[in-house]
């Protein structure tokens, strides 16, 4: 295929993508660095009640948006720094924190919070995920073949539905004295509630976690278990090899590549980890990073939205993924040169 | 054949494998089965803490709101029968009225007016004809399990959940279209020529892919407020406010999900022979007429597959939708956030319980009609790329 044919078909799909990835990643950076806000005036105002015997009145001054003809507030863009990244980071406080070992003062910074839950929730939430999906792939695998297809049915479910009534599927078994905490509750002869503190409501996110993505590891195993040499398997046991040497050292080294790729693909999706605080609306006690960029968008009282600190928090979002993404992508880069030589 | 003796598996390993089997079974399905248990009962049973009134909803009964024996048999016998008549007399009728090269336009027309057909005799005439019957048969007709309707009614009806229904309908549409047009032509080429600008340009799609949505929003939400008096200059009073448009939404979301479009194309079409399109071409077809008149149409179950992720990526997204939009003008997912937020009664949860199961119906349905198609196109990318 010539050049000219490829880029003629590529086009369409590279505009957009330049236009909707890549603009907004190149505004975003200059947008973390800017501070948009209203330009503000001092207006003495009077303000007269009845009184008595005669009007009492009071001036005071108030801070009031000035407005242009059409009646928009007139805003001003200025460069400012590192001021959005201090102020979304906060590093003295964070710093006193560290050094005087205070961990919980550390966990007052919203910022702090969030990283530490996402990068928690990520790492916690992926050996389970391999471990779950490989087991029910080799359960599957091992089932009678009438019955594979409706489990495999079911298992699709929760990794079909929406993310958000997923997690609120979760929670309306919990929440209150809804019919698992009154199991839990009959079970553990103790009075439980499980939306009052961080850690009970991280646990349900990880489980909700595991629950939605072990389908897609399931399925990919599953796919992959087809495909293990039969003659390998034989031979390993005619040399004496156990059932779990067998998976160990036949089973699990032929999967591994699709263990990397589904690491992969959890690690990028795990770190955007945003509908489970909706869904579980967790944000008094447990907020992620993209959490904390949505809540920067959202506009506030009087209708501004914090873009200059969004920039900013998102572009460190942006920092931490490459940072969790790169023993991975330099393997796979590693195993493509390895594998055109 | 019967298995080597080496391979067979002790009875205790054949029993925690379907018992882990079971449990899975169990913990995958329940939490959908029971909202949509819940749905349907009374405020006081769908959050009672005796799982046996939820089931059977006491409250609900009491009310005079149930299903009685008969309504049951007769329920699941027309119901048998309706798929039984959509698997066997529906593709006839298709096959034998369509004509020939029109049959996806009048599979789409057949399966609406299906739809439609069984919507209005199973929730409507049937109700209404047991309705008669019911007091007639003495015991056989006395409500044995509490069933009401009136939560998926208040949804729908007086909260004019149809609007957000339509909203997402008008983003899915446009979005799987779009996404489908744009990707199958990039995948083609990236499929079809080895050169490293594919490559890299494969590699930078994949870090699109990483990054989070909210990073995006970011960048787009400041253009998109001010973008009237943004573009005056170009556009003069034509310019358009993007905030709060669905089509600047489509756009978005298009976008987002060209990198994963594009890599899954690619894998399909690297599965369909070179030689294919190589045979066109010596017939005297260029690239683009190869493309559309002997690629694409062995294309389809890949376009399907494909289709169906683009799919779910618009009908599931909250994020984008949720910022880009206005708050009158949601899509499904981003307006149920508004009734578990203002939820005060118990009646208003139920009502967003009823919300959820209206927004996974569609993806309960999809499931069961292309868990082939979501299979292949889950292993498509890992197992060959």
């Amino acid at each position: 295929m010539k050049f000219k044919t490829f880029a003629a078909f590529v086009a369409p799909s590279l505009v957009m993508m330049l236009l909707f990835i890549a603009a907004p990643l190149v505004s975003v950076f200059i947008g973390s660095f800017q501070l948009h806000q209203p330009v503000l005036q001092e207006v003495e105002e009077e303000t007269c009640t009845p009184g008595f015997t005669g009007q009492t009145c009071t001036t005071t001054i108030v801070t009031r948006p000035l407005i242009d003809e059409s009646g928009n507030m007139i805003t001003t863009t200025d460069w400012v720094g590192w001021t959005n990244y201090t102020r979304v980071l906060n590093p003295e406080a964070a710093w006193a924190a560290v050094s005087s070992l205070d961990w919980s003062a550390l966990m007052q910074i919203d910022f702090w919070a969030a990283l530490r839950f996402t990068l928690m929730f990520t790492l916690v939430t992926l050996p389970l995920v391999i471990g779950v999906g490989l087991a029910i792939a080799l359960v599957v695998n091992n089932a009678a073949k009438t019955i594979r297809g409706p489990v495999i049915f079911i298992s699709l479910l929760p990794f079909i539905i929406t993310p958000v009534i997923g997690a609120l599927s979760i929670r309306w078994l919990f929440i209150g004295d809804g019919i698992l905490t009154a199991g839990l509750e009959a079970w553990l002869d103790r009075d439980l509630a499980l939306f009052a503190q961080a850690w009970t409501i991280e646990l349900m996110m990880m489980f909700y976690r595991v629950w939605h993505v072990a389908p897609f590891a399931f399925v990919i195993f599953y796919a992959g278990l087809q495909t293990v040499n039969q003659d390998t398997l034989e031979s390993a046991i005619i040399d004496g090899a156990n059932r779990f040497e067998r998976l160990r050292y036949v089973i699990v080294p032929h999967l591994a590549p699709l263990i990397v790729f589904i690491a992969l693909i959890h690690l990028m999706d795990a770190y955007r980890v945003f509908e489970e605080i909706v869904g579980f609306t967790s944000q008094a006690h447990v907020i992620s990073l993209q959490w904390l960029t949505y809540d920067f968008l959202q506009p506030d009282d009087s209708g501004n939205r914090a873009f200059g600190r969004a920039s900013a928090s998102s572009m460190l979002t942006m920092v931490g993924i490459v940072v969790l993404l790169i023993p991975l992508l330099r393997r796979t880069w590693r195993d493509h040169k390895g594998g055109s030589h | 054949m019967s298995t080597p003796r080496a391979m067979r598996q002790p009875l205790a390993l054949r029993l925690t494998s379907a018992g882990f089997l079971a449990v899975w079974c169990l913990i995958a399905s329940f939490p959908i089965v029971w909202i949509a248990v819940m749905s349907v009962k009374s405020p006081v049973d769908a959050f009672a803490s005796n799982p046996l009134d939820v089931i059977f909803g006491p409250a609900t009964r009491a009310a005079g709101n149930g299903l009685s024996l008969l309504d049951i048999v007769v329920g699941l016998v027309v119901l048998v029968f309706a798929v039984r008549l959509a698997l066997n007399w529906l593709p006839r009728m298709v096959s034998h009225y369509a004509p020939g090269g029109q049959m996806l336009f009048g599979w789409i027309v057949a399966a609406t007016g299906y739809a439609v057909a069984f919507v209005i005799a199973y929730f409507v005439i049937l109700p209404a004809l047991l309705g008669l019957l019911n007091p007639v048969l003495g015991p056989l007709g006395q409500p044995i399990i509490g069933l009401t309707t009136e939560h998926y009614r208040a949804v729908w009806v007086d909260n004019a959940f149809y609007r957000n229904f339509i909203n997402s309908m008008v983003v899915t549409a446009g979005v799987v279209t779009i996404s489908l047009t744009v990707g199958t032509l990039a995948g083609f080429a990236l499929a079809r020529s080895g050169s490293t600008v594919a490559f890299w340009l494969l590699i930078v799609a994949l870090g699109f892919r990483a990054l989070p949505h909210s990073v995006l929003v970011a960048g787009y939400l400041p253009f998109f407020v001010n973008s009237a008096e943004i573009l005056r200059p170009w556009l003069g009073e034509a310019a358009p406010t993007l905030y709060g448009q669905p089509w600047a939404v489509i756009a978005v979301l298009v976008s987002i999900n060209q990198p994963f479009t594009i890599w899954m194309l690619r894998s399909f079409f690297q599965n369909i022979p070179n030689e294919l399109d190589e045979a066109a071409r010596v017939d005297g077809c260029t690239h683009f007429q190869a493309f559309r008149l002997v690629i694409m149409p062995v294309m389809w179950p890949g376009v399907i597959t494909t289709g169906l992720f683009s799919f779910l990526l618009a009908y599931n997204d909250f994020l984008v939708t949720s910022l880009l939009l206005d708050q009158s003008n949601q899509t499904m997912v981003p307006a149920i956030a508004g009734y578990f937020n203002r939820e005060t009664t118990t009646t208003d949860q139920v009502e967003a319980v009823a919300a959820a199961v209206s927004i996974t119906a569609p993806l309960f349905l999809l499931v069961m009609i292309f868990q082939r198609q979501i299979v292949s196109g889950l292993t498509a990318g890992a197992v060959k790329g």
